[in-house]
């Protein structure tokens, strides 16, 4: 809602108080200003001029040659490219030195060898938005409407001076959608009063009801209708200050008719519309559900189909607008236009909400209906208006206005004891200060004891119960004023659960790994998940019922595509060397047409490229391998206090080296995947070799974990026995220990890998692994013997199973 | 014999003094003081020599043998020393250069703020919930006191899924799963962060995916006096001591009265400057009074039982924090923007 300071001093004396000092105060009580503007955009030194004589430049065909009196003692000559000047208008005129908005400064110029001093302006020029400017004159100057005095100061014809409070109304506040009800706001802010503007007026002899009936076939959706007759009236452009305050409140003026309907709908937050009355095709007015497949053509020319949802005005046979929407073409208000139809009714929020919602037809109507107006100035409003084009446009109102009227306009009762309003706020307001602030509001009130029965005025529709009373109060009173307490409630233990601190553990562990934390969206595409899914477009997938864009139409079954698109940004941008680590929600549904909310689990991704360790001037640098990626899933897990049996399988997911992936399987459950993304995929993302790893993090974390107990550190020595092993090389190391470990009994301690070797010195086919071996006794020191004959069982063992030889 | 005595202790001490490396000395001690040196030769002598005599040439040979052994061991520790001096400023390295990294990645500035936000609500009694990121309409709206076709629905423009499903567009569908599960029975103490989502264009300031907090306190005898006690506390600790707080009347479907939270600008330090609008304050949250519909349709008696609720935009916190001024930088994981982040 724009509000313009000057049009707001008409119903309020706020004399005493600057444009901003308004603001600050409607901001500290509720009703945001998000700025305060200034209809003057830099214009200096503009005066009106009248065209005396207007020739065509003799040099060019688009230039007009203007003699233009401007108060001083000799008219001076302005050339003019505008299309639309001409003898005798009055226009406004930059004289030598005035100012333009931008900073422009007017100088005397020559333009095709004839002298210019001044320029003839069009609104644009002065700084209004092209559309805001009536249409007429968009392209060209702006004559004004009625005689002016050359010379007279056209920045104060037009109203330059006026600032405008630009509200940033929350939903509640549909009350501010007018300038009566902002000056009720301001009223209650300063304790004083507003003026509400005069609506009795001289009627007609005739009786509208002569010329029009009403018929409401939609009660619910339509409690009142009212409607009233003007004739003769004179279509012409409204007069200057009618089109520069609705200028000014951000709306066109088209001409008297149209802009008195307009300019009483920002006044009372009412809309109207005017319907040509010989052109509405009938004299009864029928409101109604439109039927299925009925056709309209609103106002902007678009034919418009019609379901059973939406509320159409009639004339008994066709639709004549869609009510609090827009006007039909067919009896729209034209210049020749004589006889009016003013309609002023109130339409019901929901139903208008729904039909300009489909329509996608939004107009200043339609956002008052949709909130809620004002039952008690819906007729109020309707003869303002028609008081107002009686003044303006001419004509005569007819006796009386034809209704459908159930509207409910009783005022909503609402009780609260003082006690109550203290009790939630922490204050010790008393009576007297309830009193005062609800008499601010001009709410009428009983006091029954500590009681208040209040009775809402039927403008404050927001106002429903206890809590609102209490918030009226509080914004009143002053939120500063308000005390600084803490609860008096019984300490409670604040905390993390084991989940969410296992989370932390994670982030910290991986973070302390040299890995960056990443955050990507949710949303994405069945495209780019098709990489490592076989059913990339199955059913498990969730999909947006009407998505932005293709990009973001799904949500995710796994964090690794938006991992590599990061991965990709970097390598664009020269970083290559790149770890990177999120967690996040992805989602499945089991059902095929989803009803319920899908599985959400929470996953645990990385994704590396390049070098993940470098010192470069000492020679140090490690790229990103297999092995890289699995030490920090092993330190993970082991972080993470995972229990039970971990094995690394090699498997060939989707979207993976064949040849260079694990599954990650816990107690036989498959946790996670590991491993190189397939080159060819990688290509897709113009990546170089890249890893990745995916746990499903919820899985993990949601054990108990393993507790840690202290064991008895060794008395006795151990002893070491590096064993290098021939194997053929599909042999795997797991299986190896695994075998080592059996034969190795009690007395086998520790087992590690230390070397790995494939290559010349041995036969094709074959790789050698070196273990070191520790074997220990708790109880006592181990002989030579009893180890050899451990170690040597354990030799037999991997012979026989592995068909393993000592490396000579 | 005396004589030749003392004429070897000159010339000894002599070429001791001469010596300049521990070769040298061991030369030396072998040559005076070996088996074969000349005070043996001297003493080797002295069976010529008079009962008198011979105890004052054997003590004078022992002295003269002392002196020069002592000096000679005197002069290798200071040649050794030396040496060692020596060959440390050689070992001698440039410090300046680089150190060896240990890798250290960093945490996301959204994870920090939550984080750091969680940690100063926990210090206050306070419990994390989290809850799901698909919601049904009840959750995200109806419990909280917009019935479809309320016109505060077009407040946040929706992804939906379904009639019912939708991408949640706030975090606060947690506070009515929460009360649910504390049937009615208060204290409740919780904040809840997480993602939501609206349909926005991404842009500078605008982004379809971003993070909130929200909070909840519901338990008897609750005032809005607490909630300013609260956030007072809390703004005292996130942005510093010095920092005021005022609350403005606004509006929320599920508070009442609702109020937003504006924090004295750090900048200008409340004067007026470019990131407060010249106005001298931040807004950092919306909050208000527990809807008495919305207590009720968590299971909880608005007659008995009454709380606070507040939400806030953790995007708009790392902002303000660390001066970032474009929310998309968030979501592209650049590591030259997420490494600026390992030290908090
Ligand atoms: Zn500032």
């Amino acid at each position: 809602m724009l509000v313009s300071y000057q049009w707001l001093k008409k119903y309020i004396d706020i004399d005493d108080l600057t444009a901003e000092e308004v603001a600050e105060k409607l901001t500290r009580s509720g009703v945001e200003v998000d700025l305060v503007h200034s209809m003057n955009k830099g214009v200096k030194n503009i005066v009106v001029g009248k065209v005396l004589e207007c020739e065509k430049h003799p040099e060019a065909d688009k230039l007009n040659l203007c003699q233009v009196d401007i108060g001083e003692d000799e008219s001076v000559q302005i050339v003019c490219g505008a299309a639309n000047v001409a003898k005798d208008q009055h226009v406004v005129v930059a004289k030598v030195g005035a100012r333009l908005p931008g900073g422009m400064k007017i100088k005397r110029a020559k333009l095709r060898g004839q002298t210019s001093e001044g320029m003839i302006c069009s609104l644009q020029e002065l700084g209004y938005e092209g559309k805001l400017v009536s249409k007429e004159y968009t392209e060209g100057i702006f004559p004004f409407p009625t005689e002016m005095t050359p010379g007279e100061d056209a920045m104060e014809a037009l109203n330059l001076g006026d600032q405008v409070l630009e509200l940033d109304l929350t939903p509640n506040r549909a009350d501010c959608l007018s300038m009566i009800g902002t000056a009720y706001e301001v009223g209650a802010i300063l304790g004083r009063d507003v003026k509400l503007p005069e609506t009795t007026m001289e009627r007609g002899q005739e009786n509208a009801s002569d010329y029009v009936s009403v018929k409401v076939d939609a009660n619910e959706d339509n409690p009142y209708y009212g409607a009233i007759m003007i004739k003769d009236v004179t279509i012409a452009p409204s007069p200057l200050w009618l089109q520069t305050t609705l200028m000014a409140a951000g709306v066109r003026p088209i001409n008297n008719v149209v802009d008195i309907t307009n300019y009483v709908l920002l006044e009372y937050g009412q809309p109207l519309h005017a319907f040509d009355y010989d052109r509405f095709g009938s004299e009864e007015v029928l409101v109604r559900r439109a039927k299925d497949g009925e056709k309209i053509t609103t106002l902007d020319d678009v034919e418009r189909t019609l379901t059973a949802d939406y509320l159409v005005i009639t004339n008994g046979k066709e639709p004549v607008a869609l009510a609090g929407v827009m006007g039909g073409a067919n009896s729209e208000v034209q210049s020749d236009t004589k006889n009016i139809l003013l309609e002023a009714a109130y339409f019901k929020g929901t139903t208008i909400r729904k039909a300009s919602r489909e329509l996608g037809l939004r107009s200043d109507a339609s956002a008052r209906f949709e909130k809620g107006v004002d039952p008690s100035r819906v007729r109020a409003a309707g003869e303002r208006a028609a008081k107002m084009i009686a003044e303006i446009a001419g004509g005569t109102v007819l006796s009386g206005i034809v209704e459908f009227n159930e509207l409910d306009v009783t005022p909503k009762e609402v009780t609260i004891t003082l006690g109550k309003i203290n009790g939630v706020l922490g204050t010790s307001i008393d009576t007297d200060t309830v009193k005062e602030i609800l008499s601010k509001l001009q709410f009428t009130f009983e006091l029954e004891g500590e009681m208040f029965r209040i009775f809402v005025p039927t403008r404050r529709q927001d106002i429903q119960i206890e809590a609102d009373i209490v918030e009226e109060v509080a914004r009143l009173y002053g939120y500063d004023n308000i005390p600084t307490t803490l609860p008096n409630t019984a300490t409670t233990p604040g905390g993390l659960t084991e989940v969410q601190a296992k989370k932390r553990k994670a982030r910290r562990f991986l973070e302390h790994a040299g890995v960056n934390e990443a955050v990507s969206y949710s949303l994405t595409t069945g495209e780019k998940e098709s990489h490592f899914h076989e059913d990339a477009d199955s059913l498990s997938r969730v999909k947006v019922a009407l998505p932005m864009s293709e990009e973001r139409s799904t949500l995710r079954t796994t964090l690794l595509p938006h991992l590599l698109d990061a991965l990709s940004h970097n390598k664009n941008r020269s970083n290559l060397n790149v770890s990177l680590y999120e967690i996040g929600s992805v989602f499945h549904t089991e059902e095929e047409t989803i009803t319920k909310q899908p599985m959400e689990t929470a996953m645990l991704s990385g994704a590396f490229m390049g070098l993940c360790y470098e010192h470069s001037w000492q020679g140090e640098k490690k790229a990103v391998d297999f092995f890289v990626v699995k030490g920090i899933v092993e330190g993970l897990l082991k972080e993470l206090k995972m229990e039970g049996d971990v094995q690394f399988v090699q498997s060939e997911p989707k979207g993976f080296h064949p040849g260079r992936a694990a599954k990650l399987l816990v107690n036989g459950k498959e946790m996670g995947v590991l491993g190189q993304i397939h080159p060819s995929v990688a290509k897709e993302w113009s990546l170089p070799e890249t890893y990745v790893f995916e746990l499903n993090f919820h899985a993990l974390v949601e054990g108990k974990g393993k507790e840690i107990r202290y064991s008895p550190i060794p008395r006795y020595p151990a002893m070491d026995r590096d064993i290098a092993l021939v194997l053929d090389e599909t042999v795997k190391a797991s299986e190896v220990e695994k075998v080592i470990v059996e034969f190795g009994g009690d007395l086998l301690k520790n087992v590690a890998l230390f070397d790995l070797y494939q290559g010349e010195h041995l036969e094709a086919g074959k790789k050698s692994l070196a273990f070191s071996l520790r074997y220990q006794d708790p109880e006592k020191t181990l002989t030579e013997e009893e180890v050899t004959k451990v170690h040597e069982s354990v030799l037999a063992g991997l012979e026989e199973r592995l068909g393993a030889t000592l490396r000579s | 014999m005396l004589d030749r005595l003392q004429e070897l202790k000159d010339e000894a001490i002599q070429k001791v003094n001469e010596a300049n490396s521990v070769k040298e000395l061991k030369d030396l001690r072998v040559a005076y003081l070996g088996k074969k040196g000349p005070i043996t030769e001297v003493l080797k002598g002295m069976g010529k020599l008079s009962a008198e005599e011979r105890p004052k040439v054997g003590q004078m040979a022992n002295e003269v043998r002392e002196a020069v052994a002592d000096l000679i061991n005197e002069k290798e520790t200071k040649l050794e020393e030396e040496a060692l001096v020596a060959k440390l400023r050689e070992e001698s390295i440039d410090v300046t250069l680089p150190g060896r990294p240990v890798g250290k990645g960093s945490k996301h500035p959204l994870t920090s703020v939550i984080e750091t936000i969680e940690d100063i609500f926990i210090g206050m009694g306070f419990t994390v919930a989290e809850g799901p990121e698909v919601e049904t309409d009840y959750y995200n709206f109806e419990s909280l006191n917009l019935p479809k076709d309320h016109p505060a629905r077009d407040m946040q423009d929706t992804f939906f899924i379904t009639n019912d499903l939708l991408l949640r567009t706030q975090t606060s569908p947690v506070q009515t799963r929460t009360m649910e599960k504390h049937e009615g029975r208060g204290p409740v103490k919780i904040i809840c962060p997480g993602k939501v989502y609206r349909r926005d264009e991404d842009d500078a300031t605008h982004s379809h995916q971003f993070m909130q907090i929200e909070g909840l306190v519901v338990a008897e005898g609750i005032r809005m006096s607490d909630l300013k006690g609260i956030f007072e506390q809390f703004v005292k600790r996130y942005f510093g001591q010095d920092r005021e707080i005022r609350l403005r009347p606004s509006f929320f479907p599920f508070t009442e009265p609702s109020a937003e939270l504006d924090v004295s600008c750090a900048i200008c330090a409340g004067k007026g400057c470019r990131t407060c609008k010249h106005t001298g304050w931040i807004e950092v949250l919306g909050s208000g009074m527990v809807h008495p519909n919305v207590l009720s349709m968590g299971g909880f008696d608005p007659e008995k039982y009454s709380g606070f609720a507040f939400g806030m935009g953790v995007e708009r916190f790392a902002m303000l924090k660390y001066g970032i001024d474009d929310i998309r930088h968030f979501y592209t994981n650049d590591t030259r923007f997420l490494s600026q982040f390992n030290r908090v």
